[in-house]
């Protein structure tokens, strides 16, 4: 850990939160509350809609967090593109207007099984990797778009050529897949 | 305090602006149609060019009845109007008019992610007008919608990126003091690119098929009527301004002119956002609208390529010359 985050860790304490830390909690509230609502509710397109609000909630949290090219670059990604297909795919099924009575599966224990391990994992993983780390927020900017640039480019060049590598062969595969069932009309 | 009376003052103006600019530009594209069509149209109100029929317009959407189709989805229905027209009053709050550090409303470090990511939330708005108005030609306009905006989002991006590689910031300020009046032939392609892609976000003819009037009435906001209907084409109209204005501030330089950039720069950017908002209109007048599936060739097959092509001259002049 930095030096000068131990420092303001030790000058921070549970008890007397500032102002961004106050909104950071609320905020990840209300994140909570529709990721919650999202899953549960009947509505098939509400249900998209309030992804919106979590997947907003969330690049929120990153401004608070003084990381605002992660902010920006998620919601450009997940409200901007993964949403409207995810609306697309809805629209071209027919969604209906009202409660769809199909809408939960049998496989409800299994899936909240998965959701809660997951969750307990990645809970657990932030946990022990951050504790008590803290963002100075009255020194130099930590998440912005040069600092991010250079630590990715830098430090993390293999990770994230390998994840290029990994797309593409999903672009390519969805390219084959798509091919395929063309003959296979003929 | 006094940080708060300037942010306050600077949304204020942001507002105005914002209330202002799409008028004028909707009053502009009346007259322009009328006298390139030659149909003239409501010339009586208020006496010179019937310059008050804007406001007869406007108190006419007031008056009317706001109506809710009883199938539809009430409370998404009504919230569709707020969801299309926000999104563009937050990006006039990042769009510089001038060179000095008092002409942006608020620098955002990450200024063309953090416009491009605004924006594209602004098409939510038409989507959810289209699936929660229960009407066949109100979802075919809302998919029809979604349709055009996947196809159009990737050259818009690649367009901006070719800039911001050029000018080694993503910040619009970072990119306007960057810029030489060279990279106006440089980056030609992209400006094309980024503007029709813009274009088809807005779904302005040539790319107006999600409301094709011939086809599907009014596409997804065949169900609305009075002040909420105002809204959808009063975000149509700020779209403009935004599209025009970043088009301004990316490609032709914003403040930057022959003369006088240090204190009439803000002139310089309104005449570029004027001019392009022109053509908007001249394109509208003088151009059929594409079929369905010449606008998704046109992105996939003509505009991503070109976008591509203008990166990589980018890349390597940029390598050229350092």
């Amino acid at each position: 850990m930095i030096p000068a985050a131990q420092a303001a860790a030790e000058a921070h304490g549970f008890l007397s939160p500032t102002g961004v830390e106050i909104a950071f909690l609320l905020v990840g509230l209300v994140t909570l509350g529709a990721a919650l609502v999202t899953v549960t509710t009947r509505q098939l397109v509400h249900a998209a809609l309030w992804l919106v609000v979590a997947l907003g909630g969330l690049a929120v949290e990153y401004l608070l967090l003084t990381a605002e090219f992660i902010a920006w670059v998620q919601v450009l990604i997940y409200v901007g593109s993964v949403v409207v297909l995810l609306l697309f795919g809805l629209m071209l099924t027919k969604a209906p207007i009202g409660r769809s009575p199909d809408a939960d599966s049998g496989n409800r224990p299994a899936a909240v099984a998965v959701a809660v391990a997951a969750a307990a994992a990645l809970v657990w993983v932030v946990v022990d990797a951050f504790r008590t780390t803290w963002i100075d927020l009255d020194g130099a900017v930590q998440g912005s778009t040069k600092v991010s640039g250079e630590i990715l480019f830098r430090h993390w060049v293999l990770p994230f050529e390998a994840l290029s590598v990994l797309l593409l062969a999903a672009l390519v595969g969805a390219i084959v897949l798509s091919r395929k069932k063309k003959e296979g009309e003929r | 305090m006094n940080d708060v009376l300037d942010v306050a003052l600077r949304l204020l103006v942001v507002f105005a602006v914002f209330l202002v600019l799409p008028l004028v530009v909707g009053q502009t594209e009346h007259k322009v149609m009328a006298h390139m069509q030659g149909r003239l149209g409501p010339m009586y109100a208020g006496g010179f060019h019937g310059w008050a029929q804007l406001v007869a317009d406007g108190v006419k959407f007031a008056q009317k009845e706001d109506v809710v189709p009883k199938d539809a989805d009430r409370r998404v229905f009504q919230l569709a109007p707020a969801v299309a027209l926000l999104p563009y009053l937050l990006v006039l709050v990042a769009i510089p008019i001038g060179p000095s550090e008092g002409a942006v409303g608020q620098v955002v470090d990450a200024g063309i992610f953090f416009v491009l990511a605004v924006m594209g939330v602004g098409v939510l708005g038409s989507l959810m007008a289209g699936w929660a108005s229960a009407n066949k030609f109100s979802l075919l306009g809302g998919l029809r919608t979604a349709a055009q905006l996947l196809a159009y989002e990737l050259p818009m991006l690649l367009a901006a990126a070719s800039v911001a590689m050029a000018a080694g910031t993503v910040s619009l300020p970072g990119i306007l003091n960057a810029f030489e009046w060279w990279w106006l032939p440089w980056q030609i392609v992209g400006a094309l690119v980024f503007f029709v892609a813009g274009l088809a976000e807005l779904q302005r003819p040539p790319f107006d098929m999600p409301v094709a009037d011939s086809e599907i009435i009014f596409g997804a906001y065949t169900e609305y009527t009075g002040l909420r209907f105002a809204l959808f084409l009063l975000a149509e109209y700020a779209g403009i301004v935004v599209l025009c204005g970043l088009t301004t501030v990316l490609f032709l330089g914003g403040w930057h002119g022959p003369f006088g950039a240090d204190g009439l720069g803000w002139v310089w950017t309104l005449l570029k956002t004027a001019l392009l908002a022109f053509v908007v209109i001249w394109l509208r007048v003088s151009y059929p609208r594409l079929r369905e599936d010449q606008l998704q060739k046109l992105a996939w097959t003509t505009l991503v390529p070109l976008a591509l092509a203008q990166i990589a001259l980018t890349g390597i002049v940029k390598v050229a010359i350092q």
